[in-house]
Parts: structure tokens; C-alpha cells; sequence
């Protein structure tokens, strides 16, 4: 299960307010923490600063990696944006978040998904909007996948992210992602899945609670990737148990080391 | 009218119907039973939404059944109905989100608002075209995306240079008051209730 971390985005206004004055102290202890609660990639978001994007995405990029060896999730749909953070990453290999079927935002950033070597994450999204069923999500994915295989992009490096939506805007929502998930990962041997979990729950009280039962859902479904706040200690601690009733876990040794670490919150 | 509260809190369709047609057989006036009964409920919802007492799934609800009970008023009074006013609304050209606008768009109707959708992805020479066409009193634009706020600058721009009498509004996750202050918009409202608020204002005054 790959954890991507969420927290280094402008549109937090902590963030935002270490960026405008350059508080690299406050963007590394971001990524520190993120790294100390077990994410595996962190998401560097700088979208907000719609005149600098690149050069911000530059400094991040850097600041970051003087902290953390992890690799970093550039996020960002501006080509300029996305080259600036994959020229100044070192860590590894950097993933890209993300491209789409929309027809503009493809063209321009797929010569990059296949010029660098790289992991991506693919919005099930195209001209006609976001689509409302799974079945519309699927063919998006599987078109695009398609495309990315022709150029020479491997399958596991792709990450298919089904969009969720706020189910108190319309009940279906949760279920057509659980099935957007289930029909990837039985359809495509090696492509994996990711979502951002926090949308489902919108305009609902309690939203963690909501949060954190879709992403077991979704797990269960095959989810492979998640970005999440990584220092929500019981978030995180409902990945290793998810991962352990799924039988990926030998001899449930991460639950027993998370449990161990006093990691596992009830 | 009081009765009318309690269905469309409840989300009952039916009962809004038998209460309507009871009201009109009595010789009630058409626009009282939309003001007091169907606006008035969705007033008292809005401020329980306000307070957290209610929350989104139950305040569409609501405004579904309200949505019901206007369709059997309209038509009584077809051209004679009073409207607060009439909105154009559209989310901005490269940007295909539309949970934001299309929850806007159904509260700002149930506050009693002639609402026109232009869409999504709707470019500056659209929404210019739907203005000519449609002559609203305010154009709400919505953007999800960091990227499609120059889109959204763009179109307010050209709005405010050929129309003084149009009120522009804006919302959507990446926009705040000080970007509508930016660009020139005469609104900003964080979530739906507060475009309602905002809509009153700006028409009121």
C-alpha cells in the first residue's frame, strides 16, 4: 500500500504562509513528520500560486529532499510546473499527479509522463466531465492506460485514481468508485489504483468516520495507493490492519511492529 | 402554512402536492403559497444548515420537494410569477466540475431565484452570448481548479467592461474574497448559503 502524504499544499493556509515568506524550517518539519507517520511519497502542491507555480515547485522540490529521502509526488497539472519539480528531484523515482483524458491537459503532460522515468497518477476524468458511473471511469482509464503502453510507460507505474465524489451530493458515489477499483485491478494485472478518501464525506458530520470506513472499503476492493494525512495516527493505523486481514501482511509481522511502536489506536 | 414546514423538511413530495392543491381549492393566492409555504421552509432550513443542525443530504432533500411543490404553482401562474431575480450561472471555460454550481444553483432557486444554467466549461464568448440572451441581474461563476481561475478573471473582466448593471459572483474551492476582490467580482460566498446571502445583497441594494 503506498501512502503519498498530503499535507505540503498552498491551498492550507500554514502553507501557504511558509511559502509566501520562504519558511523552509516549517516545509521540512512538514515532510519530517509526514515521513515519521509512514508515508512513502509526499505530495508537493503549489497550485494556488497560479503566477509562480514553477519556480515555488522548484524551491519545495529542493527544500524537501534536504529533509526526506523519500521520493516526491509532483502535483501539478502545469507542464512547467511538472518539469521544474522533476528536474530538481533526486530522490528516487518521482510520480506525477496527475494527468487525465481531458484532451489538453493529456497532450501536454504525457510527453513528459513518458520522458522521464517516472510513476503517474491517472484521473478517470475526460472532455465530457466526471463521469457518475464506474462502467464510464473504467473505459477513461483504460484508454489512457492504453495510450501511456504505447510509450513505453509500465503498467505498474501508473496509478489510476477513480475521483471520488461527496456522497451527500448523490448516495451513488461510493459505490461506483469501489467498483471503478475492483474493475481495474481485475482487468490490468500490474496497474494500481490511489484515491484521495476526504471528498466522500463532504457536507456530513463526523467525516473521518466516513473517511476511514471507505478507505477499508476501498482496500478491500483493491486500492493500492491512498493520499492521506500520514501523521493521522489512526488512519494510518487502519492500513496496516486492512492490509493484514488482506493477506498482505506475512505472519501479520507490520501489525505486530505497529503494534509494538504503540501505533495501533483503537 | 405552517404544515407546508414540517413536509419539506421531510423531504415528503406527496404531501407538498395535497397541501398546494388544499391551499388552492381554499382560494389561496398561488405566489403566497410559493413565498409563505415553499420559500419560507427553505429560509428556516438554510439558517438550521447555518447552525450545523442540518446537513447537505437533508437540505437537497428539501429542496427536491420544494422543487415539486413550485412545478404544481408555475404553471397557474405562468408569466405573472415573481422572482427575486434571474442568474446566470456557469463554471469557467477549462474546468468541468459542476457538484459546487449545480448546489448553488438548486438552493439559489428554492430562495426563489429564476436560475439559468449555462453549463460547464463555459467560455468567456458563451457566457457573454447567454447574457444578451437571457438579460440576468447576476452571473455566478464557479471554479474548482487553481488553473481555471485565469479563466474565471478573464470572463469577470469582460462581463464588468460592457455591463455596469450585472453583478458578478464567484465561488469554488481555490477562489476566496480577496481573489474576488482581485479580478474585480462583486461577490464572493464560501458555500451555497452564503451565495443566497450575498444574492439578496447584491439585488436588495
Amino acid at each position: 500500500m503506498l501512502v503519498i502524504g498530503e499535507k505540503i499544499n498552498t491551498s492550507r493556509e500554514s502553507i501557504k504562509k511558509a511559502v509566501e515568506t520562504k519558511d523552509s524550517e516549517f516545509i521540512r518539519k512538514v515532510a519530517r513528520e509526514q515521513k515519521e507517520g509512514g508515508a512513502h511519497y509526499i505530495d508537493i502542491n503549489c497550485g494556488t500560486f497560479i503566477d509562480n507555480e514553477p519556480e515555488l515547485m522548484e524551491w519545495l522540490v529542493e527544500e524537501v529532499q534536504k529533509e526526506v529521502d523519500l521520493p516526491l509526488c509532483i502535483d501539478s497539472p502545469n507542464p512547467e510546473a511538472v518539469r521544474a519539480g522533476f528536474e530538481a528531484h533526486k530522490n528516487g523515482k518521482p510520480m506525477l499527479n496527475s494527468i487525465s483524458g481531458e484532451k489538453e491537459r493529456y497532450d501536454a503532460l504525457a510527453p513528459l509522463v513518458k520522458g522521464y522515468d517516472c510513476k503517474v497518477v491517472l484521473l478517470t476524468m475526460d472532455d465530457t466531465g466526471i463521469p457518475t458511473d464506474a462502467e464510464k471511469r473504467f473505459q477513461v482509464a483504460k484508454d489512457v492506460i492504453a495510450d501511456l503502453k504505447d510509450g513505453g510507460v509500465k503498467e505498474e507505474d501508473i496509478y489510476v485514481d477513480p475521483l471520488v465524489q461527496p456522497i451527500s451530493t448523490d448516495t451513488t458515489n461510493g459505490l461506483s468508485v469501489l467498483e471503478t477499483i475492483k474493475k481495474i485491478h481485475k482487468e490490468f494485472d500490474n496497474v494500481n489504483t490511489t484515491c484521495g478518501l476526504s471528498n466522500v464525506s463532504y457536507g456530513l458530520p463526523q467525516r473521518k468516520l466516513l473517511n476511514q470506513t471507505f478507505m477499508i472499503m476501498c482496500m478491500t476492493e483493491g486500492l493500492n495507493g491512498v493520499i492521506l494525512d500520514p501523521t493521522d495516527k489512526k488512519m494510518m493505523g487502519l492500513v496496516t490492519v486492512s492490509n493484514s486481514l488482506l493477506n498482505k501482511d506475512p505472519f501479520c509481522g507490520q501489525y505486530l511492529k505497529a503494534y509494538r511502536d504503540g501505533l495501533l489506536e483503537i | 402554512m405552517k404544515r407546508f414546514n414540517e413536509k419539506v423538511m421531510n423531504g415528503d413530495a406527496e404531501g407538498i402536492k395535497d397541501l398546494i392543491q388544499e391551499e388552492l381549492d381554499k382560494g389561496t393566492a398561488p405566489q403566497r403559497i410559493i413565498n409563505e409555504g415553499l420559500i419560507a421552509p427553505m429560509d428556516e432550513i438554510g439558517e438550521k444548515w447555518k447552525t450545523g443542525d442540518m446537513f447537505m443530504p437533508e437540505v437537497i432533500m428539501a429542496a427536491q420537494t420544494m422543487k415539486a411543490g413550485l412545478e404544481v404553482v408555475k404553471p397557474i401562474l405562468g408569466e405573472n410569477m415573481e422572482t427575486k431575480g434571474v442568474i446566470l450561472m456557469g463554471t469557467v471555460a477549462g474546468d468541468l466540475h459542476d457538484i459546487g454550481k449545480n448546489l448553488v444553483k438548486m438552493l439559489l432557486e428554492s430562495a426563489g431565484y429564476e436560475v439559468i444554467d449555462a453549463g460547464v466549461d463555459v467560455s468567456t464568448e458563451t457566457f457573454m452570448k447567454e447574457i444578451e440572451k437571457q438579460k440576468p441581474n447576476i452571473v455566478g461563476l464557479s471554479a474548482l481548479l487553481t488553473t481555471t481561475m485565469k479563466s474565471m478573471e478573464e470572463t469577470v473582466r469582460a462581463i464588468n467592461e460592457k455591463y455596469d448593471d450585472i453583478h458578478t459572483i464567484i465561488g469554488g474551492a481555490p477562489v476566496d474574497q480577496a481573489f474576488a476582490d482581485k479580478i474585480g467580482a462583486k461577490g464572493y460566498a464560501s458555500d451555497a448559503g452564503g451565495a443566497i446571502e450575498i444574492c439578496d445583497k447584491l439585488i436588495s441594494a
